[in-house]
């Protein structure tokens, strides 16, 4: 984990206050896979097993859409961050 | 509501290579065009692996060689082919007089491609997110943005491989993890000097790398290098279906990548820069949307326009775009935004390389994805056993070495999987050149 925030830590963000990636947490309960914790390559996405719940942490997504397509339940609700927010590659 | 201030000629959504040259086009016809980007500035939400074409980005932008923003021109590919430890790579290398590419960072180019078109009269809207298009009477008619609706003849979709867009009017379903790979990226700084000397190339001259094996055998993905100015970017993109189905971290393939014998060395004390990771359309012919509707057509990568086998995306993006801004200025011209009229890019599109590479390599992923441990797994295995074979001095007598290694394509595997092999592998040519 630590590599991916050494990782992360490159990349500039202007985080929104609200989160433009919305799980469906009952969907997310009885989901085997949890692809979404797997494939997200900034890890946006935990399971917490004692709350049960889906945690998004939607200030590190890249905005690939990796995990929309990926959602089994094909439940996540997902749009682009505002205009004004979400990532600025400088050296894509 | 429509009224005089808030309606144009042409909007075209997205401001990358394919909107950008579009809305140029446009402009450079007279016509009046609005491009939307949702970045801070176009390139900055954009990612590739390093590489525009020269000859495509002539046709848009004639004297861009002198006044873009480029990295280095490439004079080198490079095949890698990774084993487990070791590699066979093969290079063809040449000081073209016009060089085929240039190394370039989106940022910068692609900003500059925008600001050409503002000089040539391109009104730039940037951190605007168009969240709908407006469907009138079963026309589009215009963008619905987080802000604002806007109006206009024509409706360009240049909005990335995701495009909500055109699923939104249904000029498209949903992609399937098998239609896009994801791709994770890092650029690394190295001074100019060692790049030059790992690379062996001069202050301006690049080199490419394309990358098959390693942490990747036996899986449909391919790993990139390229060389600019003050760093170098590597990355892969693997199959989304892919990951999935084996549950892998795609930045866990990079860092085993980076640290693979063959590579390693080539970026030896660099400091990461940046990491990025976008989704590359794969889909090929055989999922190309509709490309065109009632006052609507589609450009890009948003079309899927990408030739996964040679690594071209932002050329298909750039003459799409190019296609699309003509078939949009006729269609001003007869004042007529219907399906029918707005067909004449299709036809256009056809009878361009677009399609026509698109069509000759519509069953190439399809054909490798039934034998990927084979094409991509177990056979760079055996080229590389075969030249650690032929390279092995240690007083076993040659022909002996040579029948074992015969006798192992027949007994590493069965032969009628050898067979299915052959009989894919001249599928896929018969596809290729003839079908």
């Amino acid at each position: 984990m630590s590599d991916l925030e050494d990782k992360l830590y490159t990349v500039k963000y202007t985080p929104d206050t609200k989160s433009h990636l919305q799980p469906v947490q009952e969907c997310c309960r009885v989901c085997k896979s949890k692809i979404c914790t797997t494939i997200c390559p900034a890890g946006v996405y935990e399971w917490d097993e004692n709350m049960q719940k889906l945690i998004v942490n939607y200030e590190n997504c890249l905005e690939c859409g990796a995990c929309r397509i990926a959602c089994e339940s094909a439940s996540l609700g997902w749009e682009y961050p505002k205009g004004t927010k979400g990532v600025t590659f400088k050296q894509g | 509501m429509e009224n005089q201030e808030n309606k144009t000629e042409v909007i075209v959504v997205g401001g990358g290579p394919a909107g950008i040259s579009c809305a140029i086009t446009l402009a450079r016809a007279g016509k009046q065009v609005i491009l939307i980007e949702r970045g801070k500035f176009s390139g900055s939400k954009n990612v590739f692996g390093g590489a525009i074409y020269a000859q495509p980005t002539r046709e848009i932008f004639p004297d861009f060689e002198e006044n873009a923003p480029l990295e280095r021109k490439n004079i080198e590919h490079k095949y890698a082919l990774l084993g487990e430890e070791d590699a066979t790579v093969i290079s063809y290398k040449k000081r073209h007089e016009n060089p085929v590419s240039y190394t370039v960072i989106r940022g910068k180019f692609d900003r500059w491609m925008a600001d050409e078109a503002k000089k040539a009269g391109v009104i730039l809207v940037e951190e605007t997110v168009v969240r709908e298009l407006i469907v009138q009477d079963g026309f589009v008619k215009g963008v619905r943005t987080e802000l604002e609706e806007y109006y206009s003849d024509i409706v360009v979709l240049a909005d990335g491989v995701n495009s909500l867009l055109a699923k939104q009017i249904g000029l498209r379903g949903d992609l399937s993890p098998e239609d896009v790979a994801l791709s994770v990226k890092e650029v690394i700084k190295l001074p100019q000097e060692v790049i030059n000397e790992r690379f062996h190339v001069n202050d301006d001259e690049g080199c490419i790398y394309e990358i098959f094996g390693g942490p990747m055998l036996g899986m449909l993905g391919l790993g990139f290098l390229y060389t600019n100015k003050n760093s170098v970017s590597i990355g892969l993109g693997v199959t989304l279906s892919e990951l999935i189905e084996k549950s892998i971290r795609p930045y866990d393939l990079l860092d085993k990548l980076k640290s693979h014998p063959e590579i390693a060395p080539l970026i030896k004390d660099g400091e990461l820069m940046e990491y990025s990771a976008h989704l590359i359309p794969e889909g090929g012919y055989k999922k190309v949307p509709l490309l065109f509707g009632a006052g609507v057509m589609v450009c890009g990568d948003a079309a899927m326009f990408v030739n996964n086998m040679h690594w071209e995306g932002t050329n298909l993006a750039m003459i799409s775009g190019k296609l699309a801004g003509e078939t949009a200025v006729i269609a001003l011209g007869k004042q007529d935004f219907s399906e029918t009229a707005l067909s004449h890019y299709q036809e256009e599109l056809e009878n361009s390389f677009i399609i026509k590479d698109l069509r000759t390599y519509q069953d190439l992923m399809g054909g490798i994805q039934e034998r990927v441990e084979e094409f991509l797994g177990y056979y760079p295995k055996k080229i590389n056993s075969f030249f650690e074979m032929f390279t092995s001095v240690d007083s076993v007598p040659k022909r002996e070495k040579y029948h074992k290694f015969i006798k192992s394509i027949f007994t590493d595997r069965k032969i009628s999987d050898l067979f299915k092999d052959f009989w894919t592998a001249v599928k896929l040519l018969w596809s290729i050149l003839i079908k």
